[in-house]
C-alpha cells in the first residue's frame, strides 16, 4: 500500500458530506440518534436516577456514601458473571449453567485453600479458572460438535455442575476461607491517596486513548470526532472518577473489587470492539453464515465465547464466595444465575445476538442491585422484591424492544 | 480494453448429482472487461456451473483453464486465491455490522496489540466504492441493516472487487430490487467490466441482460445450447435458445 500525503484529503464524493464535522453537528447528529430511537445507554442513566429518587424519598440511607460502598460490593459478583454473559449473548446463544460453575470454580479454590496442607492463594486461584475453563470448552465443543442447542446442554450443566457442588462439599455445610488475600478481593478497599491514583489513571488513559484515535483518523484523511466533544467528554469522565472516589474515600474507601470491575470492563470492551476476535463474535451473533464464508471459524469463536463465559463465572463466583469468606451448598444457586443473564440484557444486550456493549454488564447490574439493595434498606419480603426485580426487567426489555422499532421505523434499525 | 484472451476458460465440464446429470460438457468463456452473460431456465445447471467454479461442487470431468493455465479448484479457497469473486443471492452481509467492518470481515488489518486498524480500513473501503462511484451511502460506519436493497448490493460487489478479483461472478444481483435501484446495480456492472474486470452475470431478465452483457451464454438441461453476440441478436432469439435450444443430447437417452 502506498503511503500518502496526510494533509491531503482524498477527493471523495463519500467523505465530502462527512469531513467537516463540527461540534454543533455532531450534537445534531446525536440527537437526531437519539430522537430516531437510538437510544445508547440514556434510558438506564434516567433509570438509575429514578430508582435514586424513589429510594432515597423513602429511605435517608439510600444516598449515603456508606451505601454507595456496599452497592458496589454487592454488585460486584453478578457483574463479572454478566460480562462473560454478553459475550454468548453476542454470539446468539446462552449459557445456563453459569451460576453453578461460578459455584464450582469457588469451592474448587477453597477447598484447595483448606488447612492443614492448603494451597497458596494464587495456586488454588489459578486451578479454579482453569477448571472451569476447561468446563466451559467442553460445554461449547458439545454444542458446536453434535449442533445442539446451547440452551439445552447448559442446562444439562446447570443440573450436573449443581450436583458436583454438592459432592464437593459433602456433608461440611459450610467451607470457611481463611487465606487474608482471597478475603481482601471482596473486603480490601484502597487507601484514600489510592483511590486518587486509580481514577488518575483510569482518566488519563481514556484520554490518551481518544487522542490516539483522533490523530490516526486525521492521519488518514477521515472525519474526526471534534476536539471539543473530546475534551467534554473527558472532563466528565474525570468528574464523574472523581465523584466516585470522593463518596468512597467519605466511607471506607475505594472498594478493590470495585477496580477488578473496572479493568475487566475495559480489558472486555477492548477485546469485544477493538480486535479481530471482537469483530467475529459480533460477525458469527448477526449473520453465521456470512462469518462462516468470509473463512471465520465459526466453532473456533464459539467454543472461546463458552471458555469466557465460564471462565467469568468462576471468577464471579469467587469474588462472591471472597464477600462471604465461606462457601455452603447454596453457592450459585438462588436467582444469581438469572440476575446475570437479566443485567447483561436489561444494559442492553439482545437476546438474539450480534448486538449489545460489554459495558451493558455493569449498567444493568448496577440496575439490579441498586434496586435490590434499595428495597433491602425499605426492609420488603423477598417475595415483594422478586415481583419488582422482574417488573424492572420486563419494563427494561419493553424500552430497547420499542427503540428497536422506532430505529427501523427510521431506516437505523 | 477487451483482450482475445480468456481469462477463464472451462472445457467440457460435467457434473452429475447421483442420477441427475447436472451439466453435460458445457464449455464456457469470460473475458476481461467483457460482462459473460449466463442465462437458461430453471433447472438449466447455471448455479451448478457457478458452485463449480466456486469449488463448492467440484467438476466429475473437463477441464478449467485460469489465465491460459490448467487450474483445479477443489474448494473456495482455491477459488478465491485465484482471483475470482462470487457475489451469492442472499449476499452474505451481516447486518449488524458496519459497511467497513463487513467489507473487511475475515481479512481484518491489525495493528500491534491485536488491535483493529479502523483508520486504515475505513479509507480503503471508502476508496473502493469511489472507484466504483457508490455514492448514495450516508456513511461507511452506519450497519448494513440500514441500508437499502441496492445500496447492499453495491456492499457485496465492491467487498468482491475489493480484494483485486480479476473475475466477479454475480448471481442474479438485480432479482429482488426496485427499477432505481437496478439502475444502480447494472451501472455498476458496466463499470466493473470497464475497469477491466472479466465479469460474469448471472440473470432471468433479458432486459437487464441486453442493457449491460457483451456475450450471452444460454443454457438448457445442463448442456450449453448457444453463445450470443448482444449486438447480433434480440430478445426473441435467446428467448428462443432458453426454452427451445438445440440440444447435442435428449436427456435419458445414451449417446452410442
Amino acid at each position: 500500500m502506498s503511503v500518502e500525503n496526510p494533509t491531503t484529503a482524498p477527493e471523495s464524493a463519500l467523505l465530502a458530506g462527512q469531513a467537516a464535522q463540527s461540534p454543533s453537528e455532531y450534537l445534531q447528529g446525536y440527537l437526531k440518534r437519539v430522537t430516531s430511537g437510538d437510544l445508547g445507554s440514556l434510558p438506564i442513566i434516567l433509570g438509575l436516577i429514578i430508582i435514586a429518587i424513589v429510594f432515597q424519598s423513602q429511605n435517608q440511607n439510600f444516598l449515603t456514601a456508606r451505601n454507595f460502598v456496599n452497592l458496589i460490593v454487592q454488585m460486584a459478583g453478578i457483574t463479572t458473571i454478566a460480562y462473560g454473559v454478553v459475550f454468548v449473548l453476542l454470539i446468539g446463544e446462552i449459557d445456563l449453567s453459569i451460576g453453578y460453575v461460578s459455584a464450582v470454580a469457588a469451592v474448587t479454590m477453597t477447598l484447595l485453600l483448606r488447612e492443614p496442607g492448603g494451597w497458596p492463594w494464587y495456586a488454588a486461584l489459578g486451578l479454579a479458572l482453569i477448571t472451569v475453563a476447561i468446563i466451559g470448552i467442553v460445554q461449547g465443543l458439545i454444542i458446536t460438535s453434535f449442533q445442539l442447542p446451547s440452551f439445552v446442554v447448559t442446562l444439562a450443566g446447570l443440573l450436573a455442575w449443581n450436583g458436583v457442588v454438592l459432592i464437593m462439599i459433602g456433608g461440611a455445610g459450610t467451607v470457611i476461607i481463611q487465606d487474608n488475600v482471597i478475603i481482601g478481593i471482596a473486603n480490601y478497599f484502597l487507601p484514600p491517596l489510592w483511590g486518587w491514583i486509580v481514577a488518575a489513571v483510569f482518566v488519563g488513559g481514556y484520554i490518551l486513548f481518544r487522542i490516539r484515535q483522533v490523530i490516526a483518523r486525521r492521519s488518514q484523511g477521515l472525519p474526526t470526532t471534534p476536539m471539543l466533544i473530546v475534551t467534554v467528554q473527558s472532563i466528565g469522565l474525570a468528574i464523574l472518577a472523581g465523584i466516585a472516589v470522593y463518596v468512597c474515600n467519605l466511607d471506607r474507601g475505594v472498594p478493590f473489587v470495585g477496580i477488578i470491575l473496572l479493568v475487566f470492563l475495559v480489558f472486555f470492551s477492548f477485546l469485544a470492539t477493538k480486535t479481530p476476535f471482537g469483530r467475529y463474535v459480533y460477525a458469527v451473533g448477526g449473520n453465521k453464515e456470512a462469518a462462516r464464508r468470509a473463512g471465520i471459524s465459526v466453532q473456533k469463536i464459539q467454543v472461546i465465547v463458552f471458555m469466557i463465559s465460564s471462565t467469568m463465572a468462576g471468577m464471579g463466583g469467587i469474588i462472591l464466595a471472597s464477600r462471604l469468606r465461606s462457601v455452603d451448598t447454596a453457592a450459585g444457586g438462588g436467582n444469581l444465575l438469572l440476575n446475570a443473564i437479566a443485567a447483561a440484557v436489561i444494559g442492553g444486550t439482545s437476546l438474539f445476538g450480534g448486538s449489545g456493549r460489554v459495558s451493558s454488564a455493569i449498567l444493568g447490574a448496577l440496575i439490579i442491585m441498586s434496586v435490590e439493595n434499595g428495597m433491602g434498606l425499605l426492609g420488603l419480603s423477598s417475595g415483594v422484591k422478586f415481583v419488582i426485580t422482574g417488573l424492572v426487567l420486563l419494563l427494561a426489555v419493553l424500552v430497547d424492544a420499542i427503540s428497536r422499532r422506532s430505529r427501523s421505523q427510521s431506516g437505523l434499525a | 480494453m477487451v483482450s482475445d484472451k480468456p481469462l477463464l476458460e472451462l472445457k467440457g465440464v460435467s457434473k452429475r448429482f447421483g442420477a441427475v446429470q447436472a451439466l453435460t460438457k458445457v464449455d464456457f468463456f469470460s473475458y476481461p472487461g467483457q460482462v459473460m452473460a449466463l442465462v437458461g431456465d430453471n433447472g438449466a445447471g447455471k448455479s451448478t456451473l457457478i458452485k463449480g467454479i466456486a469449488g463448492i461442487y467440484p467438476f466429475d470431468e473437463g477441464e478449467v483453464y485460469y489465465d491460459g493455465k490448467q487450474v483445479h479448484i477443489h474448494s473456495p479457497k482455491d477459488c478465491a486465491a485465484l482471483g475470482i469473486e462470487i457475489v451469492y443471492q442472499d449476499l452474505a452481509l451481516a447486518d449488524n455490522l458496519d459497511v467497513v467492518a463487513n467489507m473487511f470481515l475475515g481479512r481484518e488489518r491489525v495493528l500491534p496489540l491485536w488491535r483493529l486498524d479502523e483508520a486504515s480500513m475505513e479509507k480503503d473501503c471508502v476508496k473502493t466504492l469511489d472507484s466504483l462511484s457508490v455514492t448514495t451511502l450516508r456513511s461507511v460506519r452506519q450497519p448494513v441493516a440500514s441500508l437499502s436493497g441496492g445500496q447492499r448490493q453495491a456492499i457485496a460487489v465492491a467487498k468482491a472487487v475489493m480484494w483485486n478479483s480479476q473475475l466477479v461472478i454475480l448471481d442474479e444481483p438485480t432479482a429482488a430490487l426496485g427499477v432505481a435501484q437496478t439502475r444502480q446495480v447494472l451501472d455498476l456492472v458496466r463499470r466493473l467490466a470497464d475497469k477491466g474486470l472479466a465479469v460474469v452475470l448471472i440473470s432471468h431478465n433479458l432486459h437487464d441482460i441486453f442493457e449491460v452483457a457483451d456475450r450471452i451464454t444460454v443454457l438448457r438441461l445442463g448442456q450449453k445450447v448457444r453463445e450470443f453476440d448482444t449486438k447480433q441478436t434480440n430478445q426473441q432469439e435467446v428467448v428462443h435458445a432458453i426454452t427451445a435450444g438445440q440440444l447435442e443430447q435428449v436427456p435419458g437417452m445414451v449417446k452410442s
